[in-house]
């Protein structure tokens, strides 16, 4: 990963327009990255003016709410390969040889910060028998709701509604959700799979601390973890109307050596006028992988009871 | 008396002033309704449809569409008794709601002197099925007999953590974590049932359908405002769901602020392929306490493979 990650966005409002053209660098569009188009500008009532302007395609300025900050309302999509690998990956067979090249994993330059997770060795050998248990044990597969960062990398779309007092996220895949409380801010009551998130912002990033993870969830088809003592910091911040760079910072003492963090891209989904999302309740495609070993047809086939 | 009997008390207690406060709330004027800076009614908040009204009225009451507010209260008193379990069963664990859930005797709870929740046909009660709906349903019932512990995917929708029946439009109450969350933008309002979370979310921006040919177990809506209603129409159906309402019927809701803390729910289901006529219905919710934790039903169905283990079991044992 050549980017520079946890420190391009601090708190205030960066040098907007200059980041964005030192950022392109790292891919090809650095005469598209440079327009003035790009621009950010501060003032509310000017932004909103130019966004609705703008609306569409083009990536323009950055729509903003009353209060001034991002509007971060759509339909978004990450392009990465990080949930197949959140390190560096070469293209492999996938978990499972029946789907032939259909599930062979594609190979991704990686999302990590420095490139490898740093896990404390008992973690790492964790990791690894995840990897290995891959095709039955990966929460995905039995479709759980995918927790937090996963939620956001996940290969489906994502929903934003955004609020004064919470900003809601709607997640396609296993039609999960989430509320970020952006007032009245209180500490996680109860473990879930989706924590407990508490919002604000830093200049125009969406900072979001969650906490109460349960500790079930994986962080990609790899096996990469992290426990019920993980902190997940998140920054979200837009780069123009259409894209949005994310932030994961995840510190678990009981896991890594040290916090970590990953980056991605989001854009905006543009496929049709109006995206949404649609239905993905995989409870029923999970069922055969879950509790076909329990079914009549299985045990009679086998000659047991399906309780062995 | 015991912490548990203890407990149910303060809850119908509690219960009680609720039932106080929701009365003098219905009574408030259409001014203090909280609104958008647009100026629309804001109906963001968490919202229980908490009920003792049944969905159709009861044979005896057949003839008599309203309670007077005295009667209510004696209905109501007599729904909200607490049944106890026993103490260290696995009964008492997974169905003392007071304590191990939100039973309705602990929840807010709008006051609604009807009768049944169906106001539409005139006798409160949902209409009678097409010979074609009986027909499919002949069918499921005899497939079922032979086969319904034969795999996962033979078992009812909830047991499989996919939809309740009171989930999706039309939306009904439950007997316990009757809870709702609404989320309203400029342009789409989300509603999310606390049992089963799957957030129905409904465009208000005039946009297209989705196409005829996605079935979904929730339907696809779209809404728009009437005035200060906001009126959302709901197709996409799979005809599978316990309510069974086929691809191409329709259910369409109105969500109106009577208060600043009640909102009115009306719904009409129009499905001729299932009923022999339109039904409607209506209940008011009223504004409660967040925030509403996470319902994982299915990441925590233990109760699915304990069945069809008991089943084979049964079957090895030759008592099937």
């Amino acid at each position: 990963m050549n980017r520079q990650v946890g420190s391009r966005f601090v708190a205030g409002h960066p040098p907007y327009a200059k980041l964005r053209c030192g950022l392109m660098l790292s891919v090809v569009a650095l005469s598209i990255a440079c327009q003035p188009q790009e621009a950010v500008v501060d003032s509310g009532q000017q932004a909103a003016a130019q966004a609705a302007s703008t609306a569409g395609p083009a990536n323009g300025a950055i729509a903003r709410t009353a209060a001034g900050v991002p509007q971060l309302d759509g339909v978004w999509q990450a392009m990465s390969s990080a949930n197949w690998d959140l390190e560096p990956h070469a293209a492999r067979q996938g978990a499972s040889e029946v789907l032939g090249a259909i599930a062979a994993v594609p190979p991704g330059l990686g999302v990590v910060e420095g490139g490898r997770i740093p896990y404390l060795p008992d973690a790492l050998e964790q990791r690894d028998q995840n990897f290995a248990n891959r095709r039955t044990e990966d929460p995905e597969a039995k479709c759980f709701r995918p927790g937090i960062p996963r939620a956001t990398y996940m290969p489906q779309p994502f929903q934003i509604f955004q609020t004064d007092s919470e900003i809601f996220i709607a997640y396609q895949y296993a039609i999960s959700s989430r509320s970020i409380y952006m007032q009245d801010h209180i500490d996680a009551p109860v473990d879930s799979w989706m924590g407990w998130s508490n919002g604000r912002w830093e200049g125009d990033t969406l900072v979001v601390e969650v906490t109460g993870l349960n500790g079930q969830t994986w962080l990609d088809r790899a096996g990469n973890f992290a426990s019920a003592n993980a902190r997940v910091t998140e920054r979200y911040t837009p780069e123009g109307q259409n894209h949005m760079w994310y932030e994961a910072t995840i510190d678990d003492p009981t896991v890594f050596e040290r916090p970590w963090t990953l980056s991605l891209m989001l854009h905006r989904v543009m496929d049709q006028p109006n995206p949404e999302l649609l239905e993905f309740k995989c409870v029923e495609f999970a069922e055969e992988l879950m509790y076909g070993h329990l079914s009549k047809a299985a045990v009679q086939s086998e000659g047991g009871t399906g309780n062995e | 008396m015991s912490n548990r009997s203890l407990a149910g008390a303060i809850g119908v207690l509690a219960a009680g002033a609720l039932l106080v406060s929701a009365q003098l709330v219905a009574q408030s004027s259409d001014s203090e309704i909280p609104r958008t800076a647009a100026g629309k009614p804001n109906f963001q908040g968490h919202w229980s449809s908490a009920t003792v009204t049944p969905l159709q009225r009861p044979q005896e009451l057949a003839d008599k569409e309203f309670f007077t507010p005295e009667e209510f209260a004696e209905y109501e008193a007599g729904r909200l008794v607490v049944t106890e379990t026993e103490a260290n069963t696995a009964g008492d664990v997974h169905y003392q709601l007071v304590d191990f859930g939100l039973d309705r005797s602990q929840n807010d709870r709008a006051v609604n002197l009807r009768t049944s929740i169906i106001t539409a046909p005139a006798d409160g009660r949902i209409p009678s099925t097409t010979p074609e709906a009986q027909a499919i349903a002949a069918e499921r019932r005899a497939y079922s007999q032979e086969h319904a512990y034969d795999s996962a995917s033979n078992r009812p929708l909830a047991e499989r953590c996919i939809t309740w029946g009171h989930n999706g439009a039309p939306m009904t109450p439950v007997g316990y974590n009757s809870n709702n969350q609404i989320i309203q933008t400029g342009d789409h309002l989300v509603f999310v049932q606390e049992m089963m979370q799957e957030p129905r979310i409904i465009p208000l921006d005039g946009r297209d359908r989705i196409s005829a040919e996605i079935p979904q177990w929730f339907g696809s809506s779209r809404g728009h405002w009437e005035g200060d209603t906001i009126v959302v129409e709901t197709t996409n159906y799979t005809g599978l769901t316990n309510r069974n309402i086929t691809p191409t019927g329709k259910v369409t809701e109105r969500f109106t602020m009577t208060g600043p803390d009640t909102v009115l729910y009306q719904f009409t289901v129009d499905d001729p392929k299932v009923w022999t006529s339109t039904w409607s219905g209506e209940y008011s919710m009223s504004r409660t306490e967040g925030p509403m934790f996470e319902y994982a039903c299915h990441e925590g169905n233990y109760g699915l493979p304990n069945i069809l283990s008991g089943i084979r079991a049964e079957e090895a044992a030759g008592l099937r």
